[in-house]
């Protein structure tokens, strides 16, 4: 594991970065948001890391700043993994995109700006992925009933628009 | 027409020249949401130039439960017949996974028959999911037949699962600390003859398949996936494997005794939909004789616990709960208010779909306050745009059934 | 044995109309085509219905087609979600008459376990319903029990009526409590009217 960390350490230079321990043993670095792209970049570029795992966020919510965005990383040259902290408020949820590094993060991005709102610039394709278009809520964060506001507004609208339709037709 | 819209266009996609003197006009199909092929409730939005595919899109998101939203109600318990339904075709697996996180969150340690009853499982479920790669992909192609064979043998296993654990499908028997209950003499003569008779009945299966022409002409060459491509797309799994990488979690980040099972890992050559096919049915040979390795050491651990002793987090034995008042008490509060130490962990486990991982965090409180489903189907169904440009409709089929993705793990 | 009843509809055309009835309902239960709507979970429970050991062309129902227009019975086999729900009531607008629906399975029949702000609260708010099937997922044993029933629904039909009567558009019956029910004189508010509030199930907590 402190090997990991020594190459990691080394890959990263002089990218303001820190490490926190964590249960699973795993080592975890906590960047700031500026200083992300430049950290993910001497990843995969020095530290070999070819693949991500996953992308996803954390909604701390009282707290601020609310959303911790977590970033896992593969490396299957060296068979270990990495996982990468930022925190952003809700205010300035924008984070710049790694599709360009690992094309496989496209759609965990997009399931990050759907459930929680975070906007990654430079996406080619930022869209909702799970949720239907014209949904108006991020359903991860923690102010988001489980049970939903309004989930049928959207089908019920389609469905009163084609009826209305219909008996106009006639 | 209705003013609601239901589909939104990528900004990526190219503009439908529809005057276009040379080109004609192209045409978008929906492979919409309820399809015999999708496997699931997948939309692909495909504009073909002819019979070529030059854009696809493919909107998931139809069966998306709520489940990583539910589970920050539920609590840790409650979550387990969650994990059954995702991926669920292989329930067990998705249990293990989602128990083996729960497990380093809380630093417990399975005992050693709770670890082999699971790799058992795990198995099992391996070789029943592949069963439903080869039922629905040859259905799909027209190999009607093997749906039938591969049927057939999902029925045994089903019966066996259903002595064992009461249920057919999304068992929910796994719990953190190890299993429910330990496996009986007669659940483990049925496994026992399943698993002697199975390789002939694979054989049956693959001798309809591997030397066929047309499954050899609607598979080879189509759907040709690099070692980098899979790498950089996060593709695991037999995607991975069928591009010529070799890495199988079981053997390069072993748990549950892993380590200790002697067996090989089928890895490709072109990347093909062929030799994902291959890797396939040779990892059901291989999880037979993982399943056998693991059914002899049944023998020798008898009587051992299958659920470790911690009454923090894992459920006391039922019998004493119905004598004891103490342990009533520890009953009562791990099913309705398990706390699980404050931190996170992330525990993957090598689904029949890929790397199947949790990503759990804990505030320390009843609550979890985040449970992140890594799918390896999700990024499964991120590869179908990049297979499927410039190949044939009629190959989006095969291309479909190879990435082998099941769509309630893909959307949660 | 309970007291005898007039039979309704064509009964009072004689005893040739009731054979005929009795001749198209025959026709119409043995050869019932599902619109396999495998969905999730239930739908692999579908799947081993229409395989070897639960053969399920026995009674007449193994010409599912993946046709809406050519199917007859809808088995809403798993989960329905919001996002789904238009194409599911597209499909089902598709199928020609007369067509019977069974939901298979508790997502289908109630939403099941799942209490969440995607899925829809039982098939029934968005379709009618002629049989429910409970289960996570049922036995293929019970969805066959439950195309027998249907089949002896199908028995009591009076289709001789109906052609006489003319076609009647068939009311979206269901659980009444779930249906989304327009109310102009209550004030709407954020958490009002969804098939999710409790309250708004039974009518408690309106003004």
């Amino acid at each position: 594991m402190s090997d990991t960390q020594a190459r990691v350490s080394a890959a990263l230079g002089g990218v303001p970065h820190q490490f926190t321990s964590v249960l699973d043993g795993m080592p975890t670095l906590v960047v700031e948001r500026d200083h992300l792209r430049a950290c993910l970049l001497a990843l995969q570029q020095n530290a070999g890391f070819e693949a991500n795992t996953f992308v996803t966020a954390v909604d701390h919510f009282p707290a601020e700043p609310r959303f911790e965005l977590a970033y896992q990383f593969l490396s299957y040259a060296h068979n270990d993994r990495v996982r990468v902290h930022t925190r952003v408020s809700e205010s300035d949820a924008k984070v710049p995109t790694i599709t360009d590094l690992w094309p496989g993060t496209s759609f965990s991005e997009r399931e990050c700006y759907d459930m929680f709102g975070i906007v990654f610039d430079g996406h080619p394709d930022l869209r909702r992925l799970l949720m239907p278009v014209g949904f108006e809520h991020h359903p991860l964060r923690k102010d988001y009933p489980h049970h939903g506001i309004e989930p049928d507004r959207l089908y019920r609208t389609w469905d009163r628009e084609r009826r209305k339709e219909w008996n106009s037709a006639t | 027409m209705s003013t609601t819209r239901l589909f939104e266009y990528s900004r990526n996609m190219p503009p439908m020249d529809h005057d276009d003197p040379v080109q004609g006009e192209p045409m978008m199909v929906n492979m919409g949401p309820q399809h015999p092929a999708t496997h699931g409730v997948l939309r692909l939005m495909v504009r073909l130039d002819g019979e070529t595919m030059d854009y696809i899109d493919a909107d998931v998101g139809f069966l998306h439960r709520g489940k990583e939203k539910t589970c920050e109600s539920l609590g840790w318990h409650k979550f387990f017949p969650h994990t059954d339904r995702l991926d669920y075709v292989q329930p067990l697996m998705n249990n293990i996974a989602y128990a083996l996180a729960c497990e380093k969150l809380a630093g417990i340690e399975v005992p050693e028959r709770g670890q082999v009853v699971r790799v058992l499982l795990m198995e099992v479920s391996r070789i029943a999911a592949h069963l439903i790669y080869i039922g629905t992909t040859s259905i799909d192609l027209g190999a009607v037949t093997n749906f039938f064979y591969a049927f057939e043998q999902r029925e045994l296993i089903y019966s066996i699962l259903d002595a064992y654990t009461g249920h057919r499908m999304n068992n929910s028997y796994v719990r953190i600390g190890g299993v429910y209950a330990d496996i009986d003499v007669e659940v483990e003569q049925m496994l026992e003859k399943f698993l002697e008779e199975f390789p002939a009945k694979l054989e049956t299966l693959e001798k309809l398949l591997t030397g066929n022409r047309i499954w050899y002409g609607r598979n080879r060459g189509v759907g040709i996936l690099s070692k980098e491509q899979a790498m950089a797309w996060s593709l695991t799994g037999p995607n991975l494997r069928g591009s010529g990488c070799e890495w199988d979690l079981r053997k390069q980040q072993p748990y549950c005794g892993y380590e200790s099972y002697e067996f090989d890992v089928a890895v490709g050559t072109v990347g093909d939909c062929f030799d994902r096919y291959l890797v396939r049915m040779e990892e059901m040979r291989q999880s037979c004789r993982i399943a056998r390795q693991a059914l002899a050491r049944l023998k020798t651990t008898r009587g051992a616990d299958v659920l470790a002793e911690d009454r923090r987090y894992v459920l006391p034995p039922k019998a004493d709960v119905h004598r004891s008042m103490e342990e009533l008490i520890f009953q009562f509060k791990v099913v309705t208010d398990l706390r699980l130490p404050k931190g996170e962990a992330y525990h993957a486990v090598e689904s029949s779909k890929g790397e199947l991982g949790f990503f759990v965090c804990s505030d320390g409180t009843s609550n979890p306050l985040r449970c992140h489903i890594r799918a390896p189907g999700l990024m499964n169904v991120q590869a179908i745009p990049l297979l499927g440009q410039g190949s044939l409709l009629s190959d989006m089929v095969a291309i479909i059934g190879s990435l082998d993705f099941v769509m309630g793990e893909v959307d949660r | 044995m309970g007291s005898l009843k007039p039979v309704e509809g064509s009964g009072d055309l004689g005893f040739l109309a009731t054979r005929a009835d009795f001749l198209i309902n025959w026709g119409r239960k043995n050869s019932l085509w599902p619109m396999p709507l495998g969905l999730s979970c239930c739908g692999i429970e579908l799947m081993a219905m229409i395989g070897p050991k639960f053969d399920l062309a026995r009674f007449g129902a193994e010409a599912a087609r993946f046709s809406p227009r050519q199917c007859d019975l809808l088995i809403v086999a798993g989960t329905l979600t919001w996002k789904m729900a238009t194409a599911v009531r597209t499909i089902y607008d598709q199928m020609p008459d007369p067509k019977w629906v069974i939901a298979m399975g508790v997502c289908s029949s109630s939403g099941g376990m799942y209490d969440s702000y995607a899925v829809v609260q039982g098939v029934d708010s968005i379709l009618p319903v002629d049989v429910y099937v409970p289960g996570c997922p049922p036995r293929p044993d019970a969805v066959i029990d439950a195309i027998i029933k249907l089949q002896k629904q199908i028995e009591r039909e009076d289709p001789l009526g109906r052609l006489i009567r003319g076609p009647q558009a068939k009311p979206d019956t269901g659980s009444g409590r779930l249906l989304f029910q327009e109310n102009e004189g209550v004030a709407k508010s954020a958490v009002d009217k969804h098939a999710h509030d409790p309250e708004s199930r039974t009518g408690r907590g309106q003004a």
